[in-house]
């Protein structure tokens, strides 16, 4: 059936995904261990409303039943809401014809004696006083409600939602065209998560933790849930982690940073402390280790369901490794640490590049994740000529189902990518991917030579103010792709 | 640290070709309740080097578990298998000690919790 979905107009680059992730994730293509991994394309059917541009909040969604509908707009963070279209058109006389024109056999059941309901107006692009919105319900009076008003908690929710055809800057596609809805309720979101979970409210906070709301999409995007094992090798304070586990999830993460991982800020303020603070369960394991070198046993694979992480690129924020810079280039030999300093040596590392930290950690999840298990992890892109470079980097046992920009200025963007693991990883595989690797770094000298542009990219000063300054332009004029 | 995690962990320094099980020297063991999911040890349980994990959990003073892996069976009927296993897979925590290489020595202290399985350089 198709079903009205109504998105936040927000990270428009990450709606759909959003939507099909959890999609997926509550069965709308079947049961999931009878699917086959390689052959499936899982994406929904979508149709735009009459004139809308492709960032309008208004689409249309094919799913095969309610209850997927009404599990989704609970746990999105950019759905607003779903419904079950009852009638659209461009004036009131349209929408009235449409309604009367739609089923009984649909309509009846929400409409008895028994029941209790509410309609709410809403309006995108213009705000309508009380008075017009009580002219608006009156209107709808050829709907025979026969059941009780319960503003407080009803059986059932109607909406009448307009758009406004008017062409001044109202933060909305300027192609939107004057459009009304009516329909009932299947389910909407729950936004107080962003407000509870916001980063200024944080116990324990470090200069790269990941927004909320970036993080509760990271962790859709990995289809977080109970019973599943979802790790951060760049843990840091924990920030996605807490977004995973909010959803049920189990938890486990890394970081080459001692200080961050294991001390924070003292007793009561550290990664185990960023938990608590939710009454979130902790994280089954942090450690200290190089996603260069990873600890993990010979022969471990597939434990994990979902990998989640914004990776160390840039300078401010970038990554090291283990081995000095000279050493790694064989120009000095090791320094044998002498015995009585080993406990207390801090062992010296050198920079780790962005193309081989994408290595990495694609090679560990290629051998780590579950098969269907999901890789979920930013990139960073330069724009050029105000489009974007589509060279992301692949895996022969990864299908890359999702990329989402965000602009984070006019010239740099962050994509975050979601890969689904269809092959088991071998030896040749790792082979392929290594050769793979190794043409993907000859084409992107240019990102290895440039260590400044990364922390242009990531530098968490440029995302904030960014993100505060967009949002009050951006209801001056439409912004697409910063929001 | 918990056992499920040091049951994922080996010694990676260069050269060494068998870093696990890394030994446990236990100065401090604390229990933490977790809360059971049946799925999950059910799926993790293939994933257990067994004889490394009750090894391990013996140390840490635990002694219900068997020696040898149980038949997967055991995870759909048995509960008090499942308790077991819970208790030990995650509510066992080494909250001070050392992971200790079984090939050369090395140790890798656990600290508030935390295994430290950062290499000196000369062991990359
Ligand atoms: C962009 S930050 C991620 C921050 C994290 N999302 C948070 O919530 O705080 C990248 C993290 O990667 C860590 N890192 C850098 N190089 C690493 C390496 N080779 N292995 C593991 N972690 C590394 C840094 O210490 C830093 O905490």
């Amino acid at each position: 059936m198709w079903y009205l979905c109504v998105f936040y107009h927000r990270l428009l680059d990450y709606r759909i995904p959003e939507f099909e992730s959890l999609a997926d994730l509550f069965g709308a293509f079947g049961d999931k261990r009878s699917s086959d991994f390689n052959t499936q394309d899982k994406v929904l059917q979508w149709r735009l409303p009459k004139h809308h541009h492709p960032d309008s909040p208004f689409h249309f969604v094919h799913l095969p039943y309610e209850d997927v509908a009404r599990k989704i707009a609970n746990r999105s963070i950019l759905v607003k809401g779903i419904y079950e279209l009852w009638g659209e058109g461009n004036d009131f006389e349209e929408l009235e014809e449409a309604v009367k024109s739609y089923p009984d056999e649909r309509k009846l059941p929400y409409l008895e004696y028994e029941s209790t309901f509410k309609i709410t107006v809403d309006s995108f692009g213009k705000v309508l006083s009380l008075q017009e919105q009580n002219e608006r319900i009156q209107g709808l009076s050829y709907i025979p409600f026969k059941g009780r008003v319960n503003l407080k908690n009803p059986d059932h929710n109607f909406w009448l939602m307009e758009t406004d055809e008017n062409e001044t800057n109202n933060g909305l596609p300027p192609v939107v065209k004057r459009r009304i809805f009516f329909g009932r309720e299947i389910g909407v979101a729950d936004r107080k998560l962003i407000p509870m979970y916001q980063l200024k409210t944080r116990n324990y906070l470090g200069p790269t933790a990941m927004d909320a709301e970036m993080a509760f999409l990271m962790a859709n995007q990995a289809q977080a849930a109970p019973g599943k094992l979802v790790y951060d090798p760049f843990v840091g304070t924990g920030s996605i982690l807490v977004s995973a586990a909010h959803f049920g999830a189990m938890t486990m993460g890394a970081d080459i940073d001692i200080r961050v991982v294991r001390d924070g800020r003292g007793p009561d303020c550290n990664v185990w402390s960023n938990f608590k603070q939710y009454g979130l369960p902790m994280p089954i394991g942090l450690l200290r280790a190089d996603n260069n070198l990873p600890p993990w046993r010979p022969g471990l694979k597939e434990v994990f369901d979902g990998i989640i992480c914004d990776p160390p690129y840039g300078v401010r924020a970038g990554g090291r490794k283990s081995g000095g810079r000279k050493l790694l280039k064989g120009i000095v030999s090791p320094y044998t640490v002498p015995d009585d300093k080993r406990a207390d040596h801090i062992p010296s590392t050198a920079a780790y590049t962005l193309v081989e930290c994408v290595h990495d950690l694609l090679d560990l999840a290629a051998r780590m994740l579950i098969m269907g298990g999901r890789l979920v992890f930013f990139y960073p892109v330069l724009r050029e000529d105000g489009s974007v470079e589509t060279h992301f980097p692949e895996h022969p046992c990864f299908k890359l189902v999702a990329t989402s920009e965000q602009m984070l200025s006019s010239r740099y963007s962050r994509v975050l990518l979601t890969m689904v693991k269809t092959s088991l990883y071998t030896e040749e595989l790792a082979l392929a991917a290594r050769i793979k690797h190794l043409e993907f770094r000859e084409n992107h000298l240019k990102w290895l030579e440039n260590g400044n542009l990364h922390s242009s990219v990531f530098s968490p000063a440029d995302a904030e103010s960014g993100d505060s300054k967009v949002s009050k332009e951006s209801k001056l004029k439409y912004r697409g792709k910063y929001v | 640290m918990r056992l499920l995690t040091h049951n994922m962990l080996s010694s990676n320094i260069k050269g060494v070709t068998k870093g696990f099980p890394l030994k446990i020297e236990v100065e401090k063991v604390v229990e933490k309740q977790v809360e059971i999911n049946h799925d999950f040890l059910r799926n993790i349980f293939p994933k257990i080097d067994w004889k490394a994990f009750s090894d391990a959990a013996r140390t840490m003073g635990y002694v219900e578990l068997p020696e040898q892996a149980p038949d997967p069976s055991v995870l759909e009927s048995d509960l008090d298998f499942l308790t077991k296993f819970h208790h030990a897979l995650l509510e066992l925590h080494l909250e001070e000690g050392a992971l200790v290489c079984p090939e050369t020595g090395r140790k890798f202290p656990v600290n508030k919790g935390i295994p430290n399985m950062l290499l000196h350089e000369d062991e990359v």
